[in-house]
């Protein structure tokens, strides 16, 4: 926070390290985007621009928001967004077709983006009604599991498999800060880790093979693994120092697909190497680092849950993004938040990231409600 | 399981700091692992990805190098490249689709098998690799496409060049032919990229396809960055190309397509050889097929009809297929039966048969008492059967191998036939039976085993003409192969010399008589059974079907005195050795030391059959088109 006499107190109470990082991020982001557009702000890096600052400024808005009210709507969001992801099923049978979209006239809401903040608020708030004696118990786990089981499988049938992860991988992670059993989440990591091999030696021939193509890309460059083999050889053919803006041959000859979205990080690591590479996530690092601060110095239950949870949310974006841009998981459709165009992960990552200005402020006003 | 223990805010707290900690830590690893990964990537295996990103975005279009020409040994021609005019589809270029294909079709007369290919071939093309619409098309086509160029954007034509053999079907069995790379092909040079170029034409058969590597020369290309989807971003500097490296042969073309006009309707192979050194002169096999023909692609008709013909247009008679050897092998088994100790003048009584246990052998005529100078000029069967029998065939074998019957050549051709000259040891190996008399018998007048090409036959007249191991070339830049002296004795050579002297002067080839003063031919002819036939039936030909005649064989050298160059020929089913045979070689021979009276031999000659073998080639494709109801072929560029 800045003090400065010229600054009005409220500016000058933001959390201005953050706001410059997330701005610093995103920055970048449009310069990438403006590479990727072949030298151009058309069509994605002014757009994307337009879209940061609007969430930007959403954001930094719902700052002054206090935690009952957080609270409070944690419930209802919930439902809300339960309730939409059911209509886009519903649109989708009526269609015939997948849909993630719900069209509200000029609105295109896309509910799942929404379930990621909305579960880790629900969560927090349900673990926050639960009693520390209870918190071990049976009806401490259920309807816990319900809560995150019925959207998660909404979510995969849409078919959005990247989504469904990071929502469940949200949840998960609020459980186990609240004090869930250790076997609860032991018992099913060693369960995957002993199926997979059975479930893989029951494969079809196809099924195996997309398994085969994601361990070794290079085994189909031009099939299946066209995806990640072309975005390792964008990152690795980045080296140290990168091709230099406007020299990546890779993105610019569009040997790397989805270069602008999803594979925006390959873009650029071809361009800005490894230095580039290293700053960003390292940057992403700061972020989340200050949001599970926020997390460690709450002084309420929800607090700690709700703010440990949204960084999470943030993490998940992230981690989960580069693993699949070099070649470390699945292509499963997770972009980059603030650098990757498109609206929507912008604005869940502004979302979570206004929820923490809010939870911070909190913090440092004193004026959260310790029971 | 745990025992009940009352949680309290104080246990939550704890609990929620240590997990705290552990989830941090965890996102630390998995930070830690996105760098080092990317580090991995970007610095240890930075080369890999460099050089696969470069591979990516540099593509090269390759620019095909001009084929070597191959030239007989005075220069001349014999297969050239000649401009010619192409047209492409360049499919990126393309606005209108399967409207340009018919379009172009309706210019330039395509017939809707092609516009098939050129759409399927669109169908599957990367963006910036021209689909061939049609090669060696006419000047006037070329115009009209290239008036209306800005009318068919994706459309290219250009110039380019097509194999040229002036020689045309006289050269076509010894140069083989050039065409597109098959499937085949193409994944056995591992997906050469040269070979999807339209235009590019690779060695099919004979020495195009062996010679191919020298002939082919090093592509160069055009460097390009195009986007994944193939379209070109920009030129970078090209690579150039080189041509392929022109091959001399030994061959003096003149002779060769003087030769393959007189073997004129028969089928028959002659080789021509200059004694000196092996130069193989002229090697004609007739018919053939005409070269320039198949390098635009030869249509199946074309090829139904050639490799339905009984006179073997597709086979090379000089060296892949092979016939018994007849009475030409008389000097050689003289050779051997003087080295064997028999004496020179000692007669034998031919009543014109010969009883070998309940099997009588005939001979042509009855002779009377022949002595080995009158059994060569004369060609005695009964003489050589009776001599050999005395001698034994392992004393008969080697020699007539020493003299080139059954031996290798190192030719580069793919499929060559060497034949065979049987022994006791080799009927033992190969029919699992012991030696007869009568197989003695049979090898003394070159029938039963005895298997040979017309090369090897002119290479024994090479070597009886020498007494050197002349060994026949090919190609002027391989070198001589040193001619060793045989184990004859020089006084027994010049005994055969004058015997084969003989033929040609008073013998069974006394007809054949050079038209030349002062030079003489020495020479030794042969008939070669390939059915029993009666002796009223081999009498009176006409009455024979063809297939059913005996091979015509003639071998000789000259001059006599002091002998420079060796031919021999094999005519299939052509009848007594003296009758077609020896007068095809003393044109031949007439043609190295008087071209004026040789070509006046041969205009009679080509007058009494029809014409030139291009002309009655073209005259048969179009009798056989007509008489399989196809449209006759519309005449090529001029």
């Amino acid at each position: 926070m800045i003090t400065s006499a010229i600054i009005p107190k409220p500016l000058a109470r933001l959390p201005w390290r953050l706001i410059f990082l997330v701005a610093g991020i995103a920055a970048f982001g449009l310069i990438v985007l403006y590479s990727a557009a072949g030298g151009s702000i058309h069509p994605w890096a002014i757009k994307q621009a337009l879209v940061f600052l609007v969430f930007l400024v959403i954001a930094v808005a719902m700052s002054w928001m206090s935690e009952s009210t957080i609270k409070s709507i944690a419930f209802p969001l919930y439902g809300v967004t339960l309730i939409m992801l059911l209509g886009v099923e519903v649109l989708g049978f009526v269609s015939k077709g997948a849909q993630r979209w719900l069209d509200l006239g000029p609105l295109r809401l896309q509910p799942s983006e929404f379930m990621k903040p909305a579960i880790v608020l629900t969560l927090a708030r349900f673990y926050e009604l639960v009693p520390p004696a209870e918190i071990r118990k049976w009806r401490a786990i259920w309807p816990a599991l319900l809560l995150l089981g019925v959207p998660a499988v909404l979510i995969l049938v849409q078919p959005d498999l990247g989504t469904c992860i990071m929502v469940m991988l949200c949840g998960v992670t609020v459980m186990f800060l609240a004090g869930l059993p250790w076997w609860l989440f032991a018992a099913p990591a060693a369960a995957v880790g002993v199926a997979a091999p059975i479930v893989y030696g029951m494969m079809h021939g196809y099924q195996r093979k997309r398994i085969d193509v994601f361990l070794n890309p290079e085994s189909d460059p031009q099939g299946a693994g066209y995806h990640i083999a072309q975005s390792k050889i964008a990152i690795g053919s980045g080296g140290i120092w990168g091709k230099g803006f406007l020299h990546g041959s890779q993105s610019h000859l569009q040997y790397l697909p989805e270069g602008h979205t999803d594979f925006v990080f390959a873009t650029m690591a071809e361009e800005w190497g490894l230095v580039g590479g290293v700053l960003l996530i390292l940057a992403f690092a700061g972020v989340i680092r200050w949001g599970m601060r926020v997390s460690a110095s709450a002084r309420t239950r929800f607090g700690q849950l709700a703010a440990a949870g949204l960084s999470a949310t943030i993490f998940f974006y992230v981690s989960i993004n580069l693993m699949m841009v070099m070649g470390l998981a699945p292509v499963v459709g997770v972009p980059l938040p603030l650098v990757s165009f498109g609206g929507s992960a912008v604005m869940t990552v502004m979302l979570c990231l206004g929820l923490l200005m809010a939870l911070e402020r909190q913090q440092r006003t004193g004026s959260s409600n310790l029971a | 399981m745990s025992k009940p223990i009352r949680l309290t805010n104080a246990h939550q707290s704890i609990t929620f700091s240590r997990r705290m900690l552990l989830l941090s830590g965890a996102e630390a690893a998995v930070g830690a692992m996105l760098i080092g990964r990317m580090g991995w990537l970007a610095i240890a295996q930075n080369e890999k990805y460099a050089l696969l990103s470069e591979s990516n975005r540099v593509q090269l279009i390759p620019v095909p190098p001009r084929r070597g020409w191959i030239i007989d040994r005075n220069g001349k021609p014999i297969a050239i490249n000649k401009a010619s005019f192409r047209v492409d589809i360049i499919p990126q270029q393309m606005v209108k689709g399967t409207d340009l294909v018919s379009e172009v079709a309706k210019l330039i007369d395509l017939p809707p098998d092609e516009v098939d290919r050129i759409n399927r071939e669109l169908a599957v093309s990367r963006g910036f690799q021209p689909v061939s619409v049609a090669d060696n098309i006419p000047y006037e086509q070329y115009a009209a496409i290239t008036v209306r160029l800005p009318e068919l954007p994706g459309i290219a034509a250009s110039r380019g060049f097509t194999r040229f053999y002036p020689g045309g079907s006289t050269v076509g069995q010894l140069i083989g032919y050039v065409g597109a790379a098959s499937a085949d092909e193409y994944e056995k040079e591992n997906k050469n990229p040269l070979l999807l170029i339209p235009g590019v034409k690779i060695g099919k058969e004979g020495l195009e396809k062996t010679l191919e590597p020298v002939l082919r020369g090093q592509p160069g290309g055009q460097r390009v960055e195009v986007t994944a989807r193939g379209k070109l971003v920009k030129e970078l500097d090209p690579k150039p190309d080189r041509s392929g490296n022109t091959v001399q042969l030994t061959i003096d073309s003149d002779l060769h397509q003087y030769v393959a006009r007189r073997i004129g309707d028969q089928s028959a192979a002659a080789v021509v050889i200059d004694v000196t050194n092996g130069d193989i002169l002229a090697m004609p096999s007739m018919p053939s097929f005409d070269p320039n023909n198949f390098s635009d692609g030869i249509s199946n008709n074309e090829w139904k009809m050639l490799s339905q013909d009984d006179h073997l247009p597709l086979v090379d008679k000089a060296l892949e297929s092979l016939y018994p050897s007849g009475s030409t092998i008389k000097p050689s088994m003289a050779m051997a039966l003087l080295n064997a100790g028999v004496d020179r003048s000692q007669r034998v009584d031919c009543t014109g048969a010969f009883q070998l246990g309940n099997h009588t052998f005939h001979c042509d005529k009855r002779h009377g008492p022949v002595d080995m100078d009158t059994a060569v000029v004369h060609s005695c069967d009964v003489y050589f059967y009776s001599m050999c029998l005395r001698v034994g065939a392992e004393k008969l074998s080697p020699m007539v191998r020493s003299m080139g019957f059954g031996e290798k050549f190192d030719l580069p051709f793919d499929n060559q036939r060497f034949g065979t000259i049987p022994d006791p040891e080799w009927m033992e190996r190969k029919y699992h039976r012991k030696w007869q008399g009568y197989d003695t018998v049979n090898m003394s007048i070159g029938q039963g085993m005895v298997l040979i090409n017309p090369l090897q036959l002119a290479v024994m007249a090479s070597r009886l003409a020498t007494g050197k191991r002349v060994v026949p070339r090919l190609l002027k830049n391989k070198p001589v192969v040193p001619q060793t002296q045989l184990a004859v004795d020089e006084d027994h050579l010049n005994f055969i010399r004058k015997a084969m002297w003989g033929v040609v002067d008073h013998g069974t080839a006394a007809a054949a008589k050079l038209p030349l003063d002062g030079i003489q031919m020495a020479g030794k002819t042969g008939t070669a059974q390939t059915h029993n036939l009666s002796a009223g039936e081999r009498g009176d030909y006409t009455s024979a079907t063809w297939k059913l005649r005996d091979h015509s064989l003639f071998m000789a050298f000259v001059p006599f005195d002091n002998p420079r160059y060796a031919a021999a020929t094999i005519v299939e089913h052509g009848g007594f050795g003296a009758a077609v045979a020896a007068p095809l070689i003393r044109d031949t021979i007439t043609y190295l030391y008087d071209k004026q009276k040789a070509l006046a031999a041969l205009d009679t000659f080509e007058q009494s059959i029809g014409g030139t073998p291009d002309a009655r080639l073209a005259r048969k494709t179009a009798a056989w088109r007509a008489a399989n109801g196809l449209p006759p072929i519309q005449p090529k560029q001029a």
